[in-house]
C-alpha cells in the first residue's frame, strides 16, 4: 500500500508497530498520496462519511428511548420530541440526516459517472459503492417505517407487497417478511431490528470501499494516472484534510438550516397521523430519494417486470464499468459523453419528479419514456459512444498539461470552467 | 471556490424542487402572519393562552390531545401560565386512576404530570358521538396536515354554503379547504364564542389564529429552542467555516496550486 515503509521513533512505537501496525496505517492515511487537482466534488466522500457516523450516534441515541411495538411506537416518538432532553433535536438530525446523506451520495455518484471513475482499475470501489447505496436505501426505507405513522405503514405494505410479484413463492415470501399476514407489530420489530444493523454494515464496506480506493489512488478531474508520490499530488494530510473540513462545514450549514428551520419540510405530513390499516392515504409516495425508482416501478404496467425494472435499474450501475467502452476516463475530453450525461442528469430529475406525481395521464407517459431512457443510456449510448467519440487528445500529467496543438487547449480552458 | 457555490445553488434547488413537489396539489390558503415563523420566530404568549381557551371551550369537547400534559401549560416556550394556574386548570379534570390498595379504580382531579384528559374513551366511542367520523386527535395535527397551520386556520374560516349542483348528505358540511371540499364537523367557530379575559375581541379570525397558535405549539412545544439554538448553530458553523476558509488558503499557498 505504501511507498516506503514506515518506522516509529519510539522503542514502544516500534514494539507496538511490530505486531498490530496500526502507527503505519496512520502514517499511510496521513501521508496517503492525493492528486492535487481535485475539485470540491470530491469533498463529498468525506461528508458521507459524517453523515453514516452522524446517523449511527443519533440512531443510537434514539433506540434508547424508542419502543418498536405497534401500539407504542409512536407514542414514543412523539415522547422523544415532547420529553426527552434535546430529543427533538436527535430525532430531526437523524430524519433530515437521512436526506443529507442521499444528498451527498447521489452527488458522489453522479461525480463518479462525469470523471469515469467507475473505470480500471477502480471497479471493485464502485462496486462496493452500488451495494452501499442499496443497503443506504434498505436503512432508510426500513426507519421511515419505525415511527409508525400513515406513511410508515402504507410505504412498507407498498414495498413489502412487491415481492408476490415473484412466481409461486411470492406470496410466501411476503407473509414470511411480515410475520403474518399483513403489516403489523412482528414487521416493525424486525425493520428495527435490521435498520440497526445495516448501517454497521455499511460501516464495514465503507472502510473496504475507502482501502480499494488507496490501491490505485484517487482518480481526478483530468482522469489521467498520476505517478505517486510526485509533483502531481499532495499528502492527504493537511492539504485534502483541511479542504474536506472545509467543504463539511458548508454541508452542515445547509444540514443545519434544515434541522432548525424547517425539520419537517422533507418528510410527509401524513407521518405524524398514527399508522391505521383501515384507513389508505389519498397518494402513497415514499421519501424523495426513492422517487426515481419508484417512478421505474410504477411506469411498467406488469407489477413483477416493474420490480425487475426497478431492480435492474440499479444493478445496471455495478455493470458500468464495462457497459461503459470508452478508454477515456473523464467527460472533460469526452464532447459527446459529456451532452449525455447532462441528459441522464435531467432524466434521473424527471424521474424524481414523475415519481411523487400520481401515475396516470401524461405524468404516467412522461414517466415511460424517461424510463427507457435511463435503459437506453446505459445499455446502448454508453457501449457504442465507446467506439464513435472522438475524444480530446489527454495531457500527459497534471502539472505538465500543456502538449502544444489546438485541441488540447480547448480542453484545458474547458477543465479550467469545471472547477 | 466558485465551483462550490455551484454546488450549494444544486443543493438548494433540487431541496427547494423535493418540497414544492410535497407541497403541491392545493388550493391557496389563507395566509396570516403567524409570529412563530422565521429565523427568530416565537409564540405569542397571549395568543397561546387564548388559544388554549379556544380549544378547552370549543374543541375539546370532541378532539383528544393525548400527547400533551398539564404540565407542559406552564413550562418555557408554551402558553407560560403561572404554575398555581396549570395546577389549577388540571385540577378542573378528572382521571379515573388506580386500583388502589382495594383492589379498586378511583375517580380523582387530574394532576400537573397528567396528560390531557380525552373527551371520550375510545375510539370507537368518539366515531358514534360523531357520526362515523373520528375527531382527530389535535397533539401533531398541525404537523399531520401538507399546509400546516395555513391549512388548519383556513379550513376553520372556510365554511360556506356548497355551489349549486353540490347536494350534501346529513351532517356533512362544505369547506372550501378541505380536501375534497367535504367536512363532517359543523362550523366550530362563531364571532364571539368565548369570551377572551385579556379583553382581545373573540372574532372567528381570531380565535381561528389563537387556537392555530396554539396547535403549533402542541404539535412543536420546542419551537422557540429549536430557533434560538439553531441561529447559534449556524452563526457558529459560519464562523468556523470562515476560519477554516482561511486556514486552508494558507496551507494550500504552499503549493501554488489553487483551491
Amino acid at each position: 500500500m505504501s511507498d516506503h515503509e514506515y518506522v516509529p521513533k519510539s522503542k514502544f512505537g516500534k514494539w507496538f508497530n511490530d505486531r498490530l501496525p496500526l502507527l503505519s496505517l496512520a502514517s499511510h492515511l496521513t501521508d496517503y498520496p492525493t492528486p492535487k487537482n481535485l475539485n470540491y466534488w470530491w469533498t463529498f466522500g468525506g461528508i458521507l462519511t459524517f453523515c453514516l457516523i452522524t446517523q449511527i450516534v443519533t440512531g443510537l441515541t434514539l433506540a434508547m428511548h424508542y419502543i418498536a411495538h405497534a401500539d407504542l411506537a409512536f407514542e414514543s416518538v412523539e415522547h422523544i420530541m415532547r420529553d426527552v432532553n434535546y430529543g427533538w433535536l436527535i430525532r430531526y438530525i437523524h430524519a433530515n440526516g437521512a436526506s443529507m446523506f442521499f444528498l451527498a451520495v447521489y452527488i458522489h455518484i453522479f461525480r463518479s459517472l462525469f470523471y469515469g471513475s467507475y473505470k480500471s482499475p477502480r471497479e471493485i470501489i464502485w462496486i462496493i459503492g452500488i451495494i452501499i447505496y442499496l443497503l443506504m436505501m434498505a436503512a432508510a426505507f426500513m426507519g421511515y417505517v419505525l415511527p409508525w405513522g400513515q406513511m410508515s405503514f402504507w410505504g412498507a405494505t407498498v414495498i413489502t407487497n412487491l415481492f408476490s410479484a415473484i412466481p409461486l413463492i411470492g406470496e410466501g415470501i411476503v407473509n414470511w417478511l411480515w410475520g403474518g399476514y399483513s403489516v403489523d407489530n412482528p414487521t416493525l420489530t424486525r425493520f428495527f431490528t435490521l435498520h440497526y444493523l445495516i448501517p454497521f454494515l455499511i460501516l464495514g464496506l465503507v472502510v473496504l470501499h475507502i482501502w480499494a480506493l488507496h490501491i490505485p489512488g484517487n482518480n481526478n478531474p483530468i482522469g489521467i494516472d498520476v505517478k505517486k508520490p510526485s509533483k502531481d499530488t499532495v499528502p492527504f494530510h493537511p492539504y485534502i484534510v483541511i479542504k474536506d473540513a472545509f467543504a463539511l462545514l458548508m454541508f452542515t450549514i445547509v444540514f443545519a438550516f434544515f434541522v432548525f428551520y424547517s425539520p419537517n419540510v422533507l418528510g410527509h405530513a401524513d407521518n405524524y397521523i398514527e399508522a391505521n390499516p383501515m384507513v389508505t392515504p389519498a397518494h402513497i409516495v415514499p421519501e424523495w430519494y426513492l422517487l426515481p425508482f419508484y417512478a421505474i416501478l410504477r411506469s411498467v404496467p406488469d407489477k413483477l417486470m416493474g420490480v425487475v425494472a426497478m431492480l435492474s435499474a440499479i444493478l445496471i450501475l455495478a455493470a458500468l464499468p464495462w457497459l461503459d467502452t470508452s478508454k477515456i476516463r473523464s467527460a472533460v475530453f469526452r464532447p459527446l459523453y459529456k451532452q449525455f450525461y447532462w441528459i441522464l442528469l435531467i432524466d434521473v430529475l424527471v424521474l424524481g419528479y414523475v415519481g411523487a406525481m400520481p401515475a396516470e395521464g401524461l405524468y404516467l407517459l412522461i414517466a415511460r419514456v424517461a424510463t427507457a431512457y435511463y435503459f437506453i443510456h446505459f445499455l446502448i449510448i454508453l457501449p457504442v459512444l465507446g467506439f464513435k467519440e472522438k475524444t480530446i487528445p489527454l495531457p500527459f500529467s497534471i502539472t505538465e498539461p500543456v502538449l502544444g496543438g489546438a485541441p488540447m487547449a480547448s480542453a484545458l480552458k474547458k477543465k479550467e470552467n469545471l472547477n | 471556490m466558485k465551483n462550490y457555490f455551484k454546488i450549494t445553488y444544486l443543493i438548494i434547488l433540487i431541496l427547494a424542487g423535493t418540497s414544492q413537489v410535497n407541497t403541491a396539489e392545493k388550493v391557496d390558503l389563507l395566509k396570516t402572519d403567524w409570529s412563530f415563523k422565521g429565523l427568530f420566530g416565537k409564540f405569542d404568549r397571549g395568543s397561546l393562552q387564548r388559544g388554549y381557551q379556544v380549544y378547552t371551550e370549543v374543541c375539546s369537547s370532541c378532539h383528544s390531545m393525548k400527547y400533551v400534559s398539564y404540565r407542559n401549560l406552564f413550562e418555557p416556550g408554551g402558553p407560560e401560565f403561572s404554575e398555581d394556574q396549570a395546577k389549577a386548570i388540571a385540577a378542573s379534570f378528572e382521571v379515573t386512576d388506580g386500583p388502589n390498595n382495594d383492589g379498586e379504580m378511583f375517580v380523582r382531579p387530574a394532576k400537573l404530570s397528567d396528560k390531557f384528559v380525552m373527551p371520550f374513551e375510545n375510539v370507537k366511542a368518539a366515531q358514534v358521538a360523531n357520526g362515523g367520523a373520528y375527531p382527530p386527535d389535535m397533539s401533531v395535527l398541525a404537523k399531520a396536515r401538507s399546509g400546516g397551520v395555513d391549512y388548519i386556520y383556513s379550513v376553520l374560516l372556510g365554511y360556506e354554503d356548497p355551489p349549486s349542483g353540490v347536494t350534501l348528505d346529513d351532517g356533512v358540511y362544505y369547506n372550501k379547504y378541505m380536501y375534497g371540499n367535504n367536512i363532517k364537523m359543523s362550523e366550530p367557530l362563531s364571532d364571539g364564542l368565548v369570551e377572551y379575559s385579556d379583553g382581545t375581541v373573540a372574532s372567528k379570525e381570531q380565535m381561528a389564529k389563537d387556537v392555530t397558535t396554539f396547535l403549533m405549539w402542541t404539535a412543536e412545544p420546542h419551537l422557540e429552542s429549536r430557533h434560538r439554538m439553531g441561529f447559534k448553530a449556524i452563526l457558529y458553523l459560519i464562523i468556523l467555516t470562515i476560519l477554516v476558509y482561511f486556514s486552508m488558503k494558507r496551507i494550500w499557498s504552499r503549493i501554488e496550486s489553487e483551491v
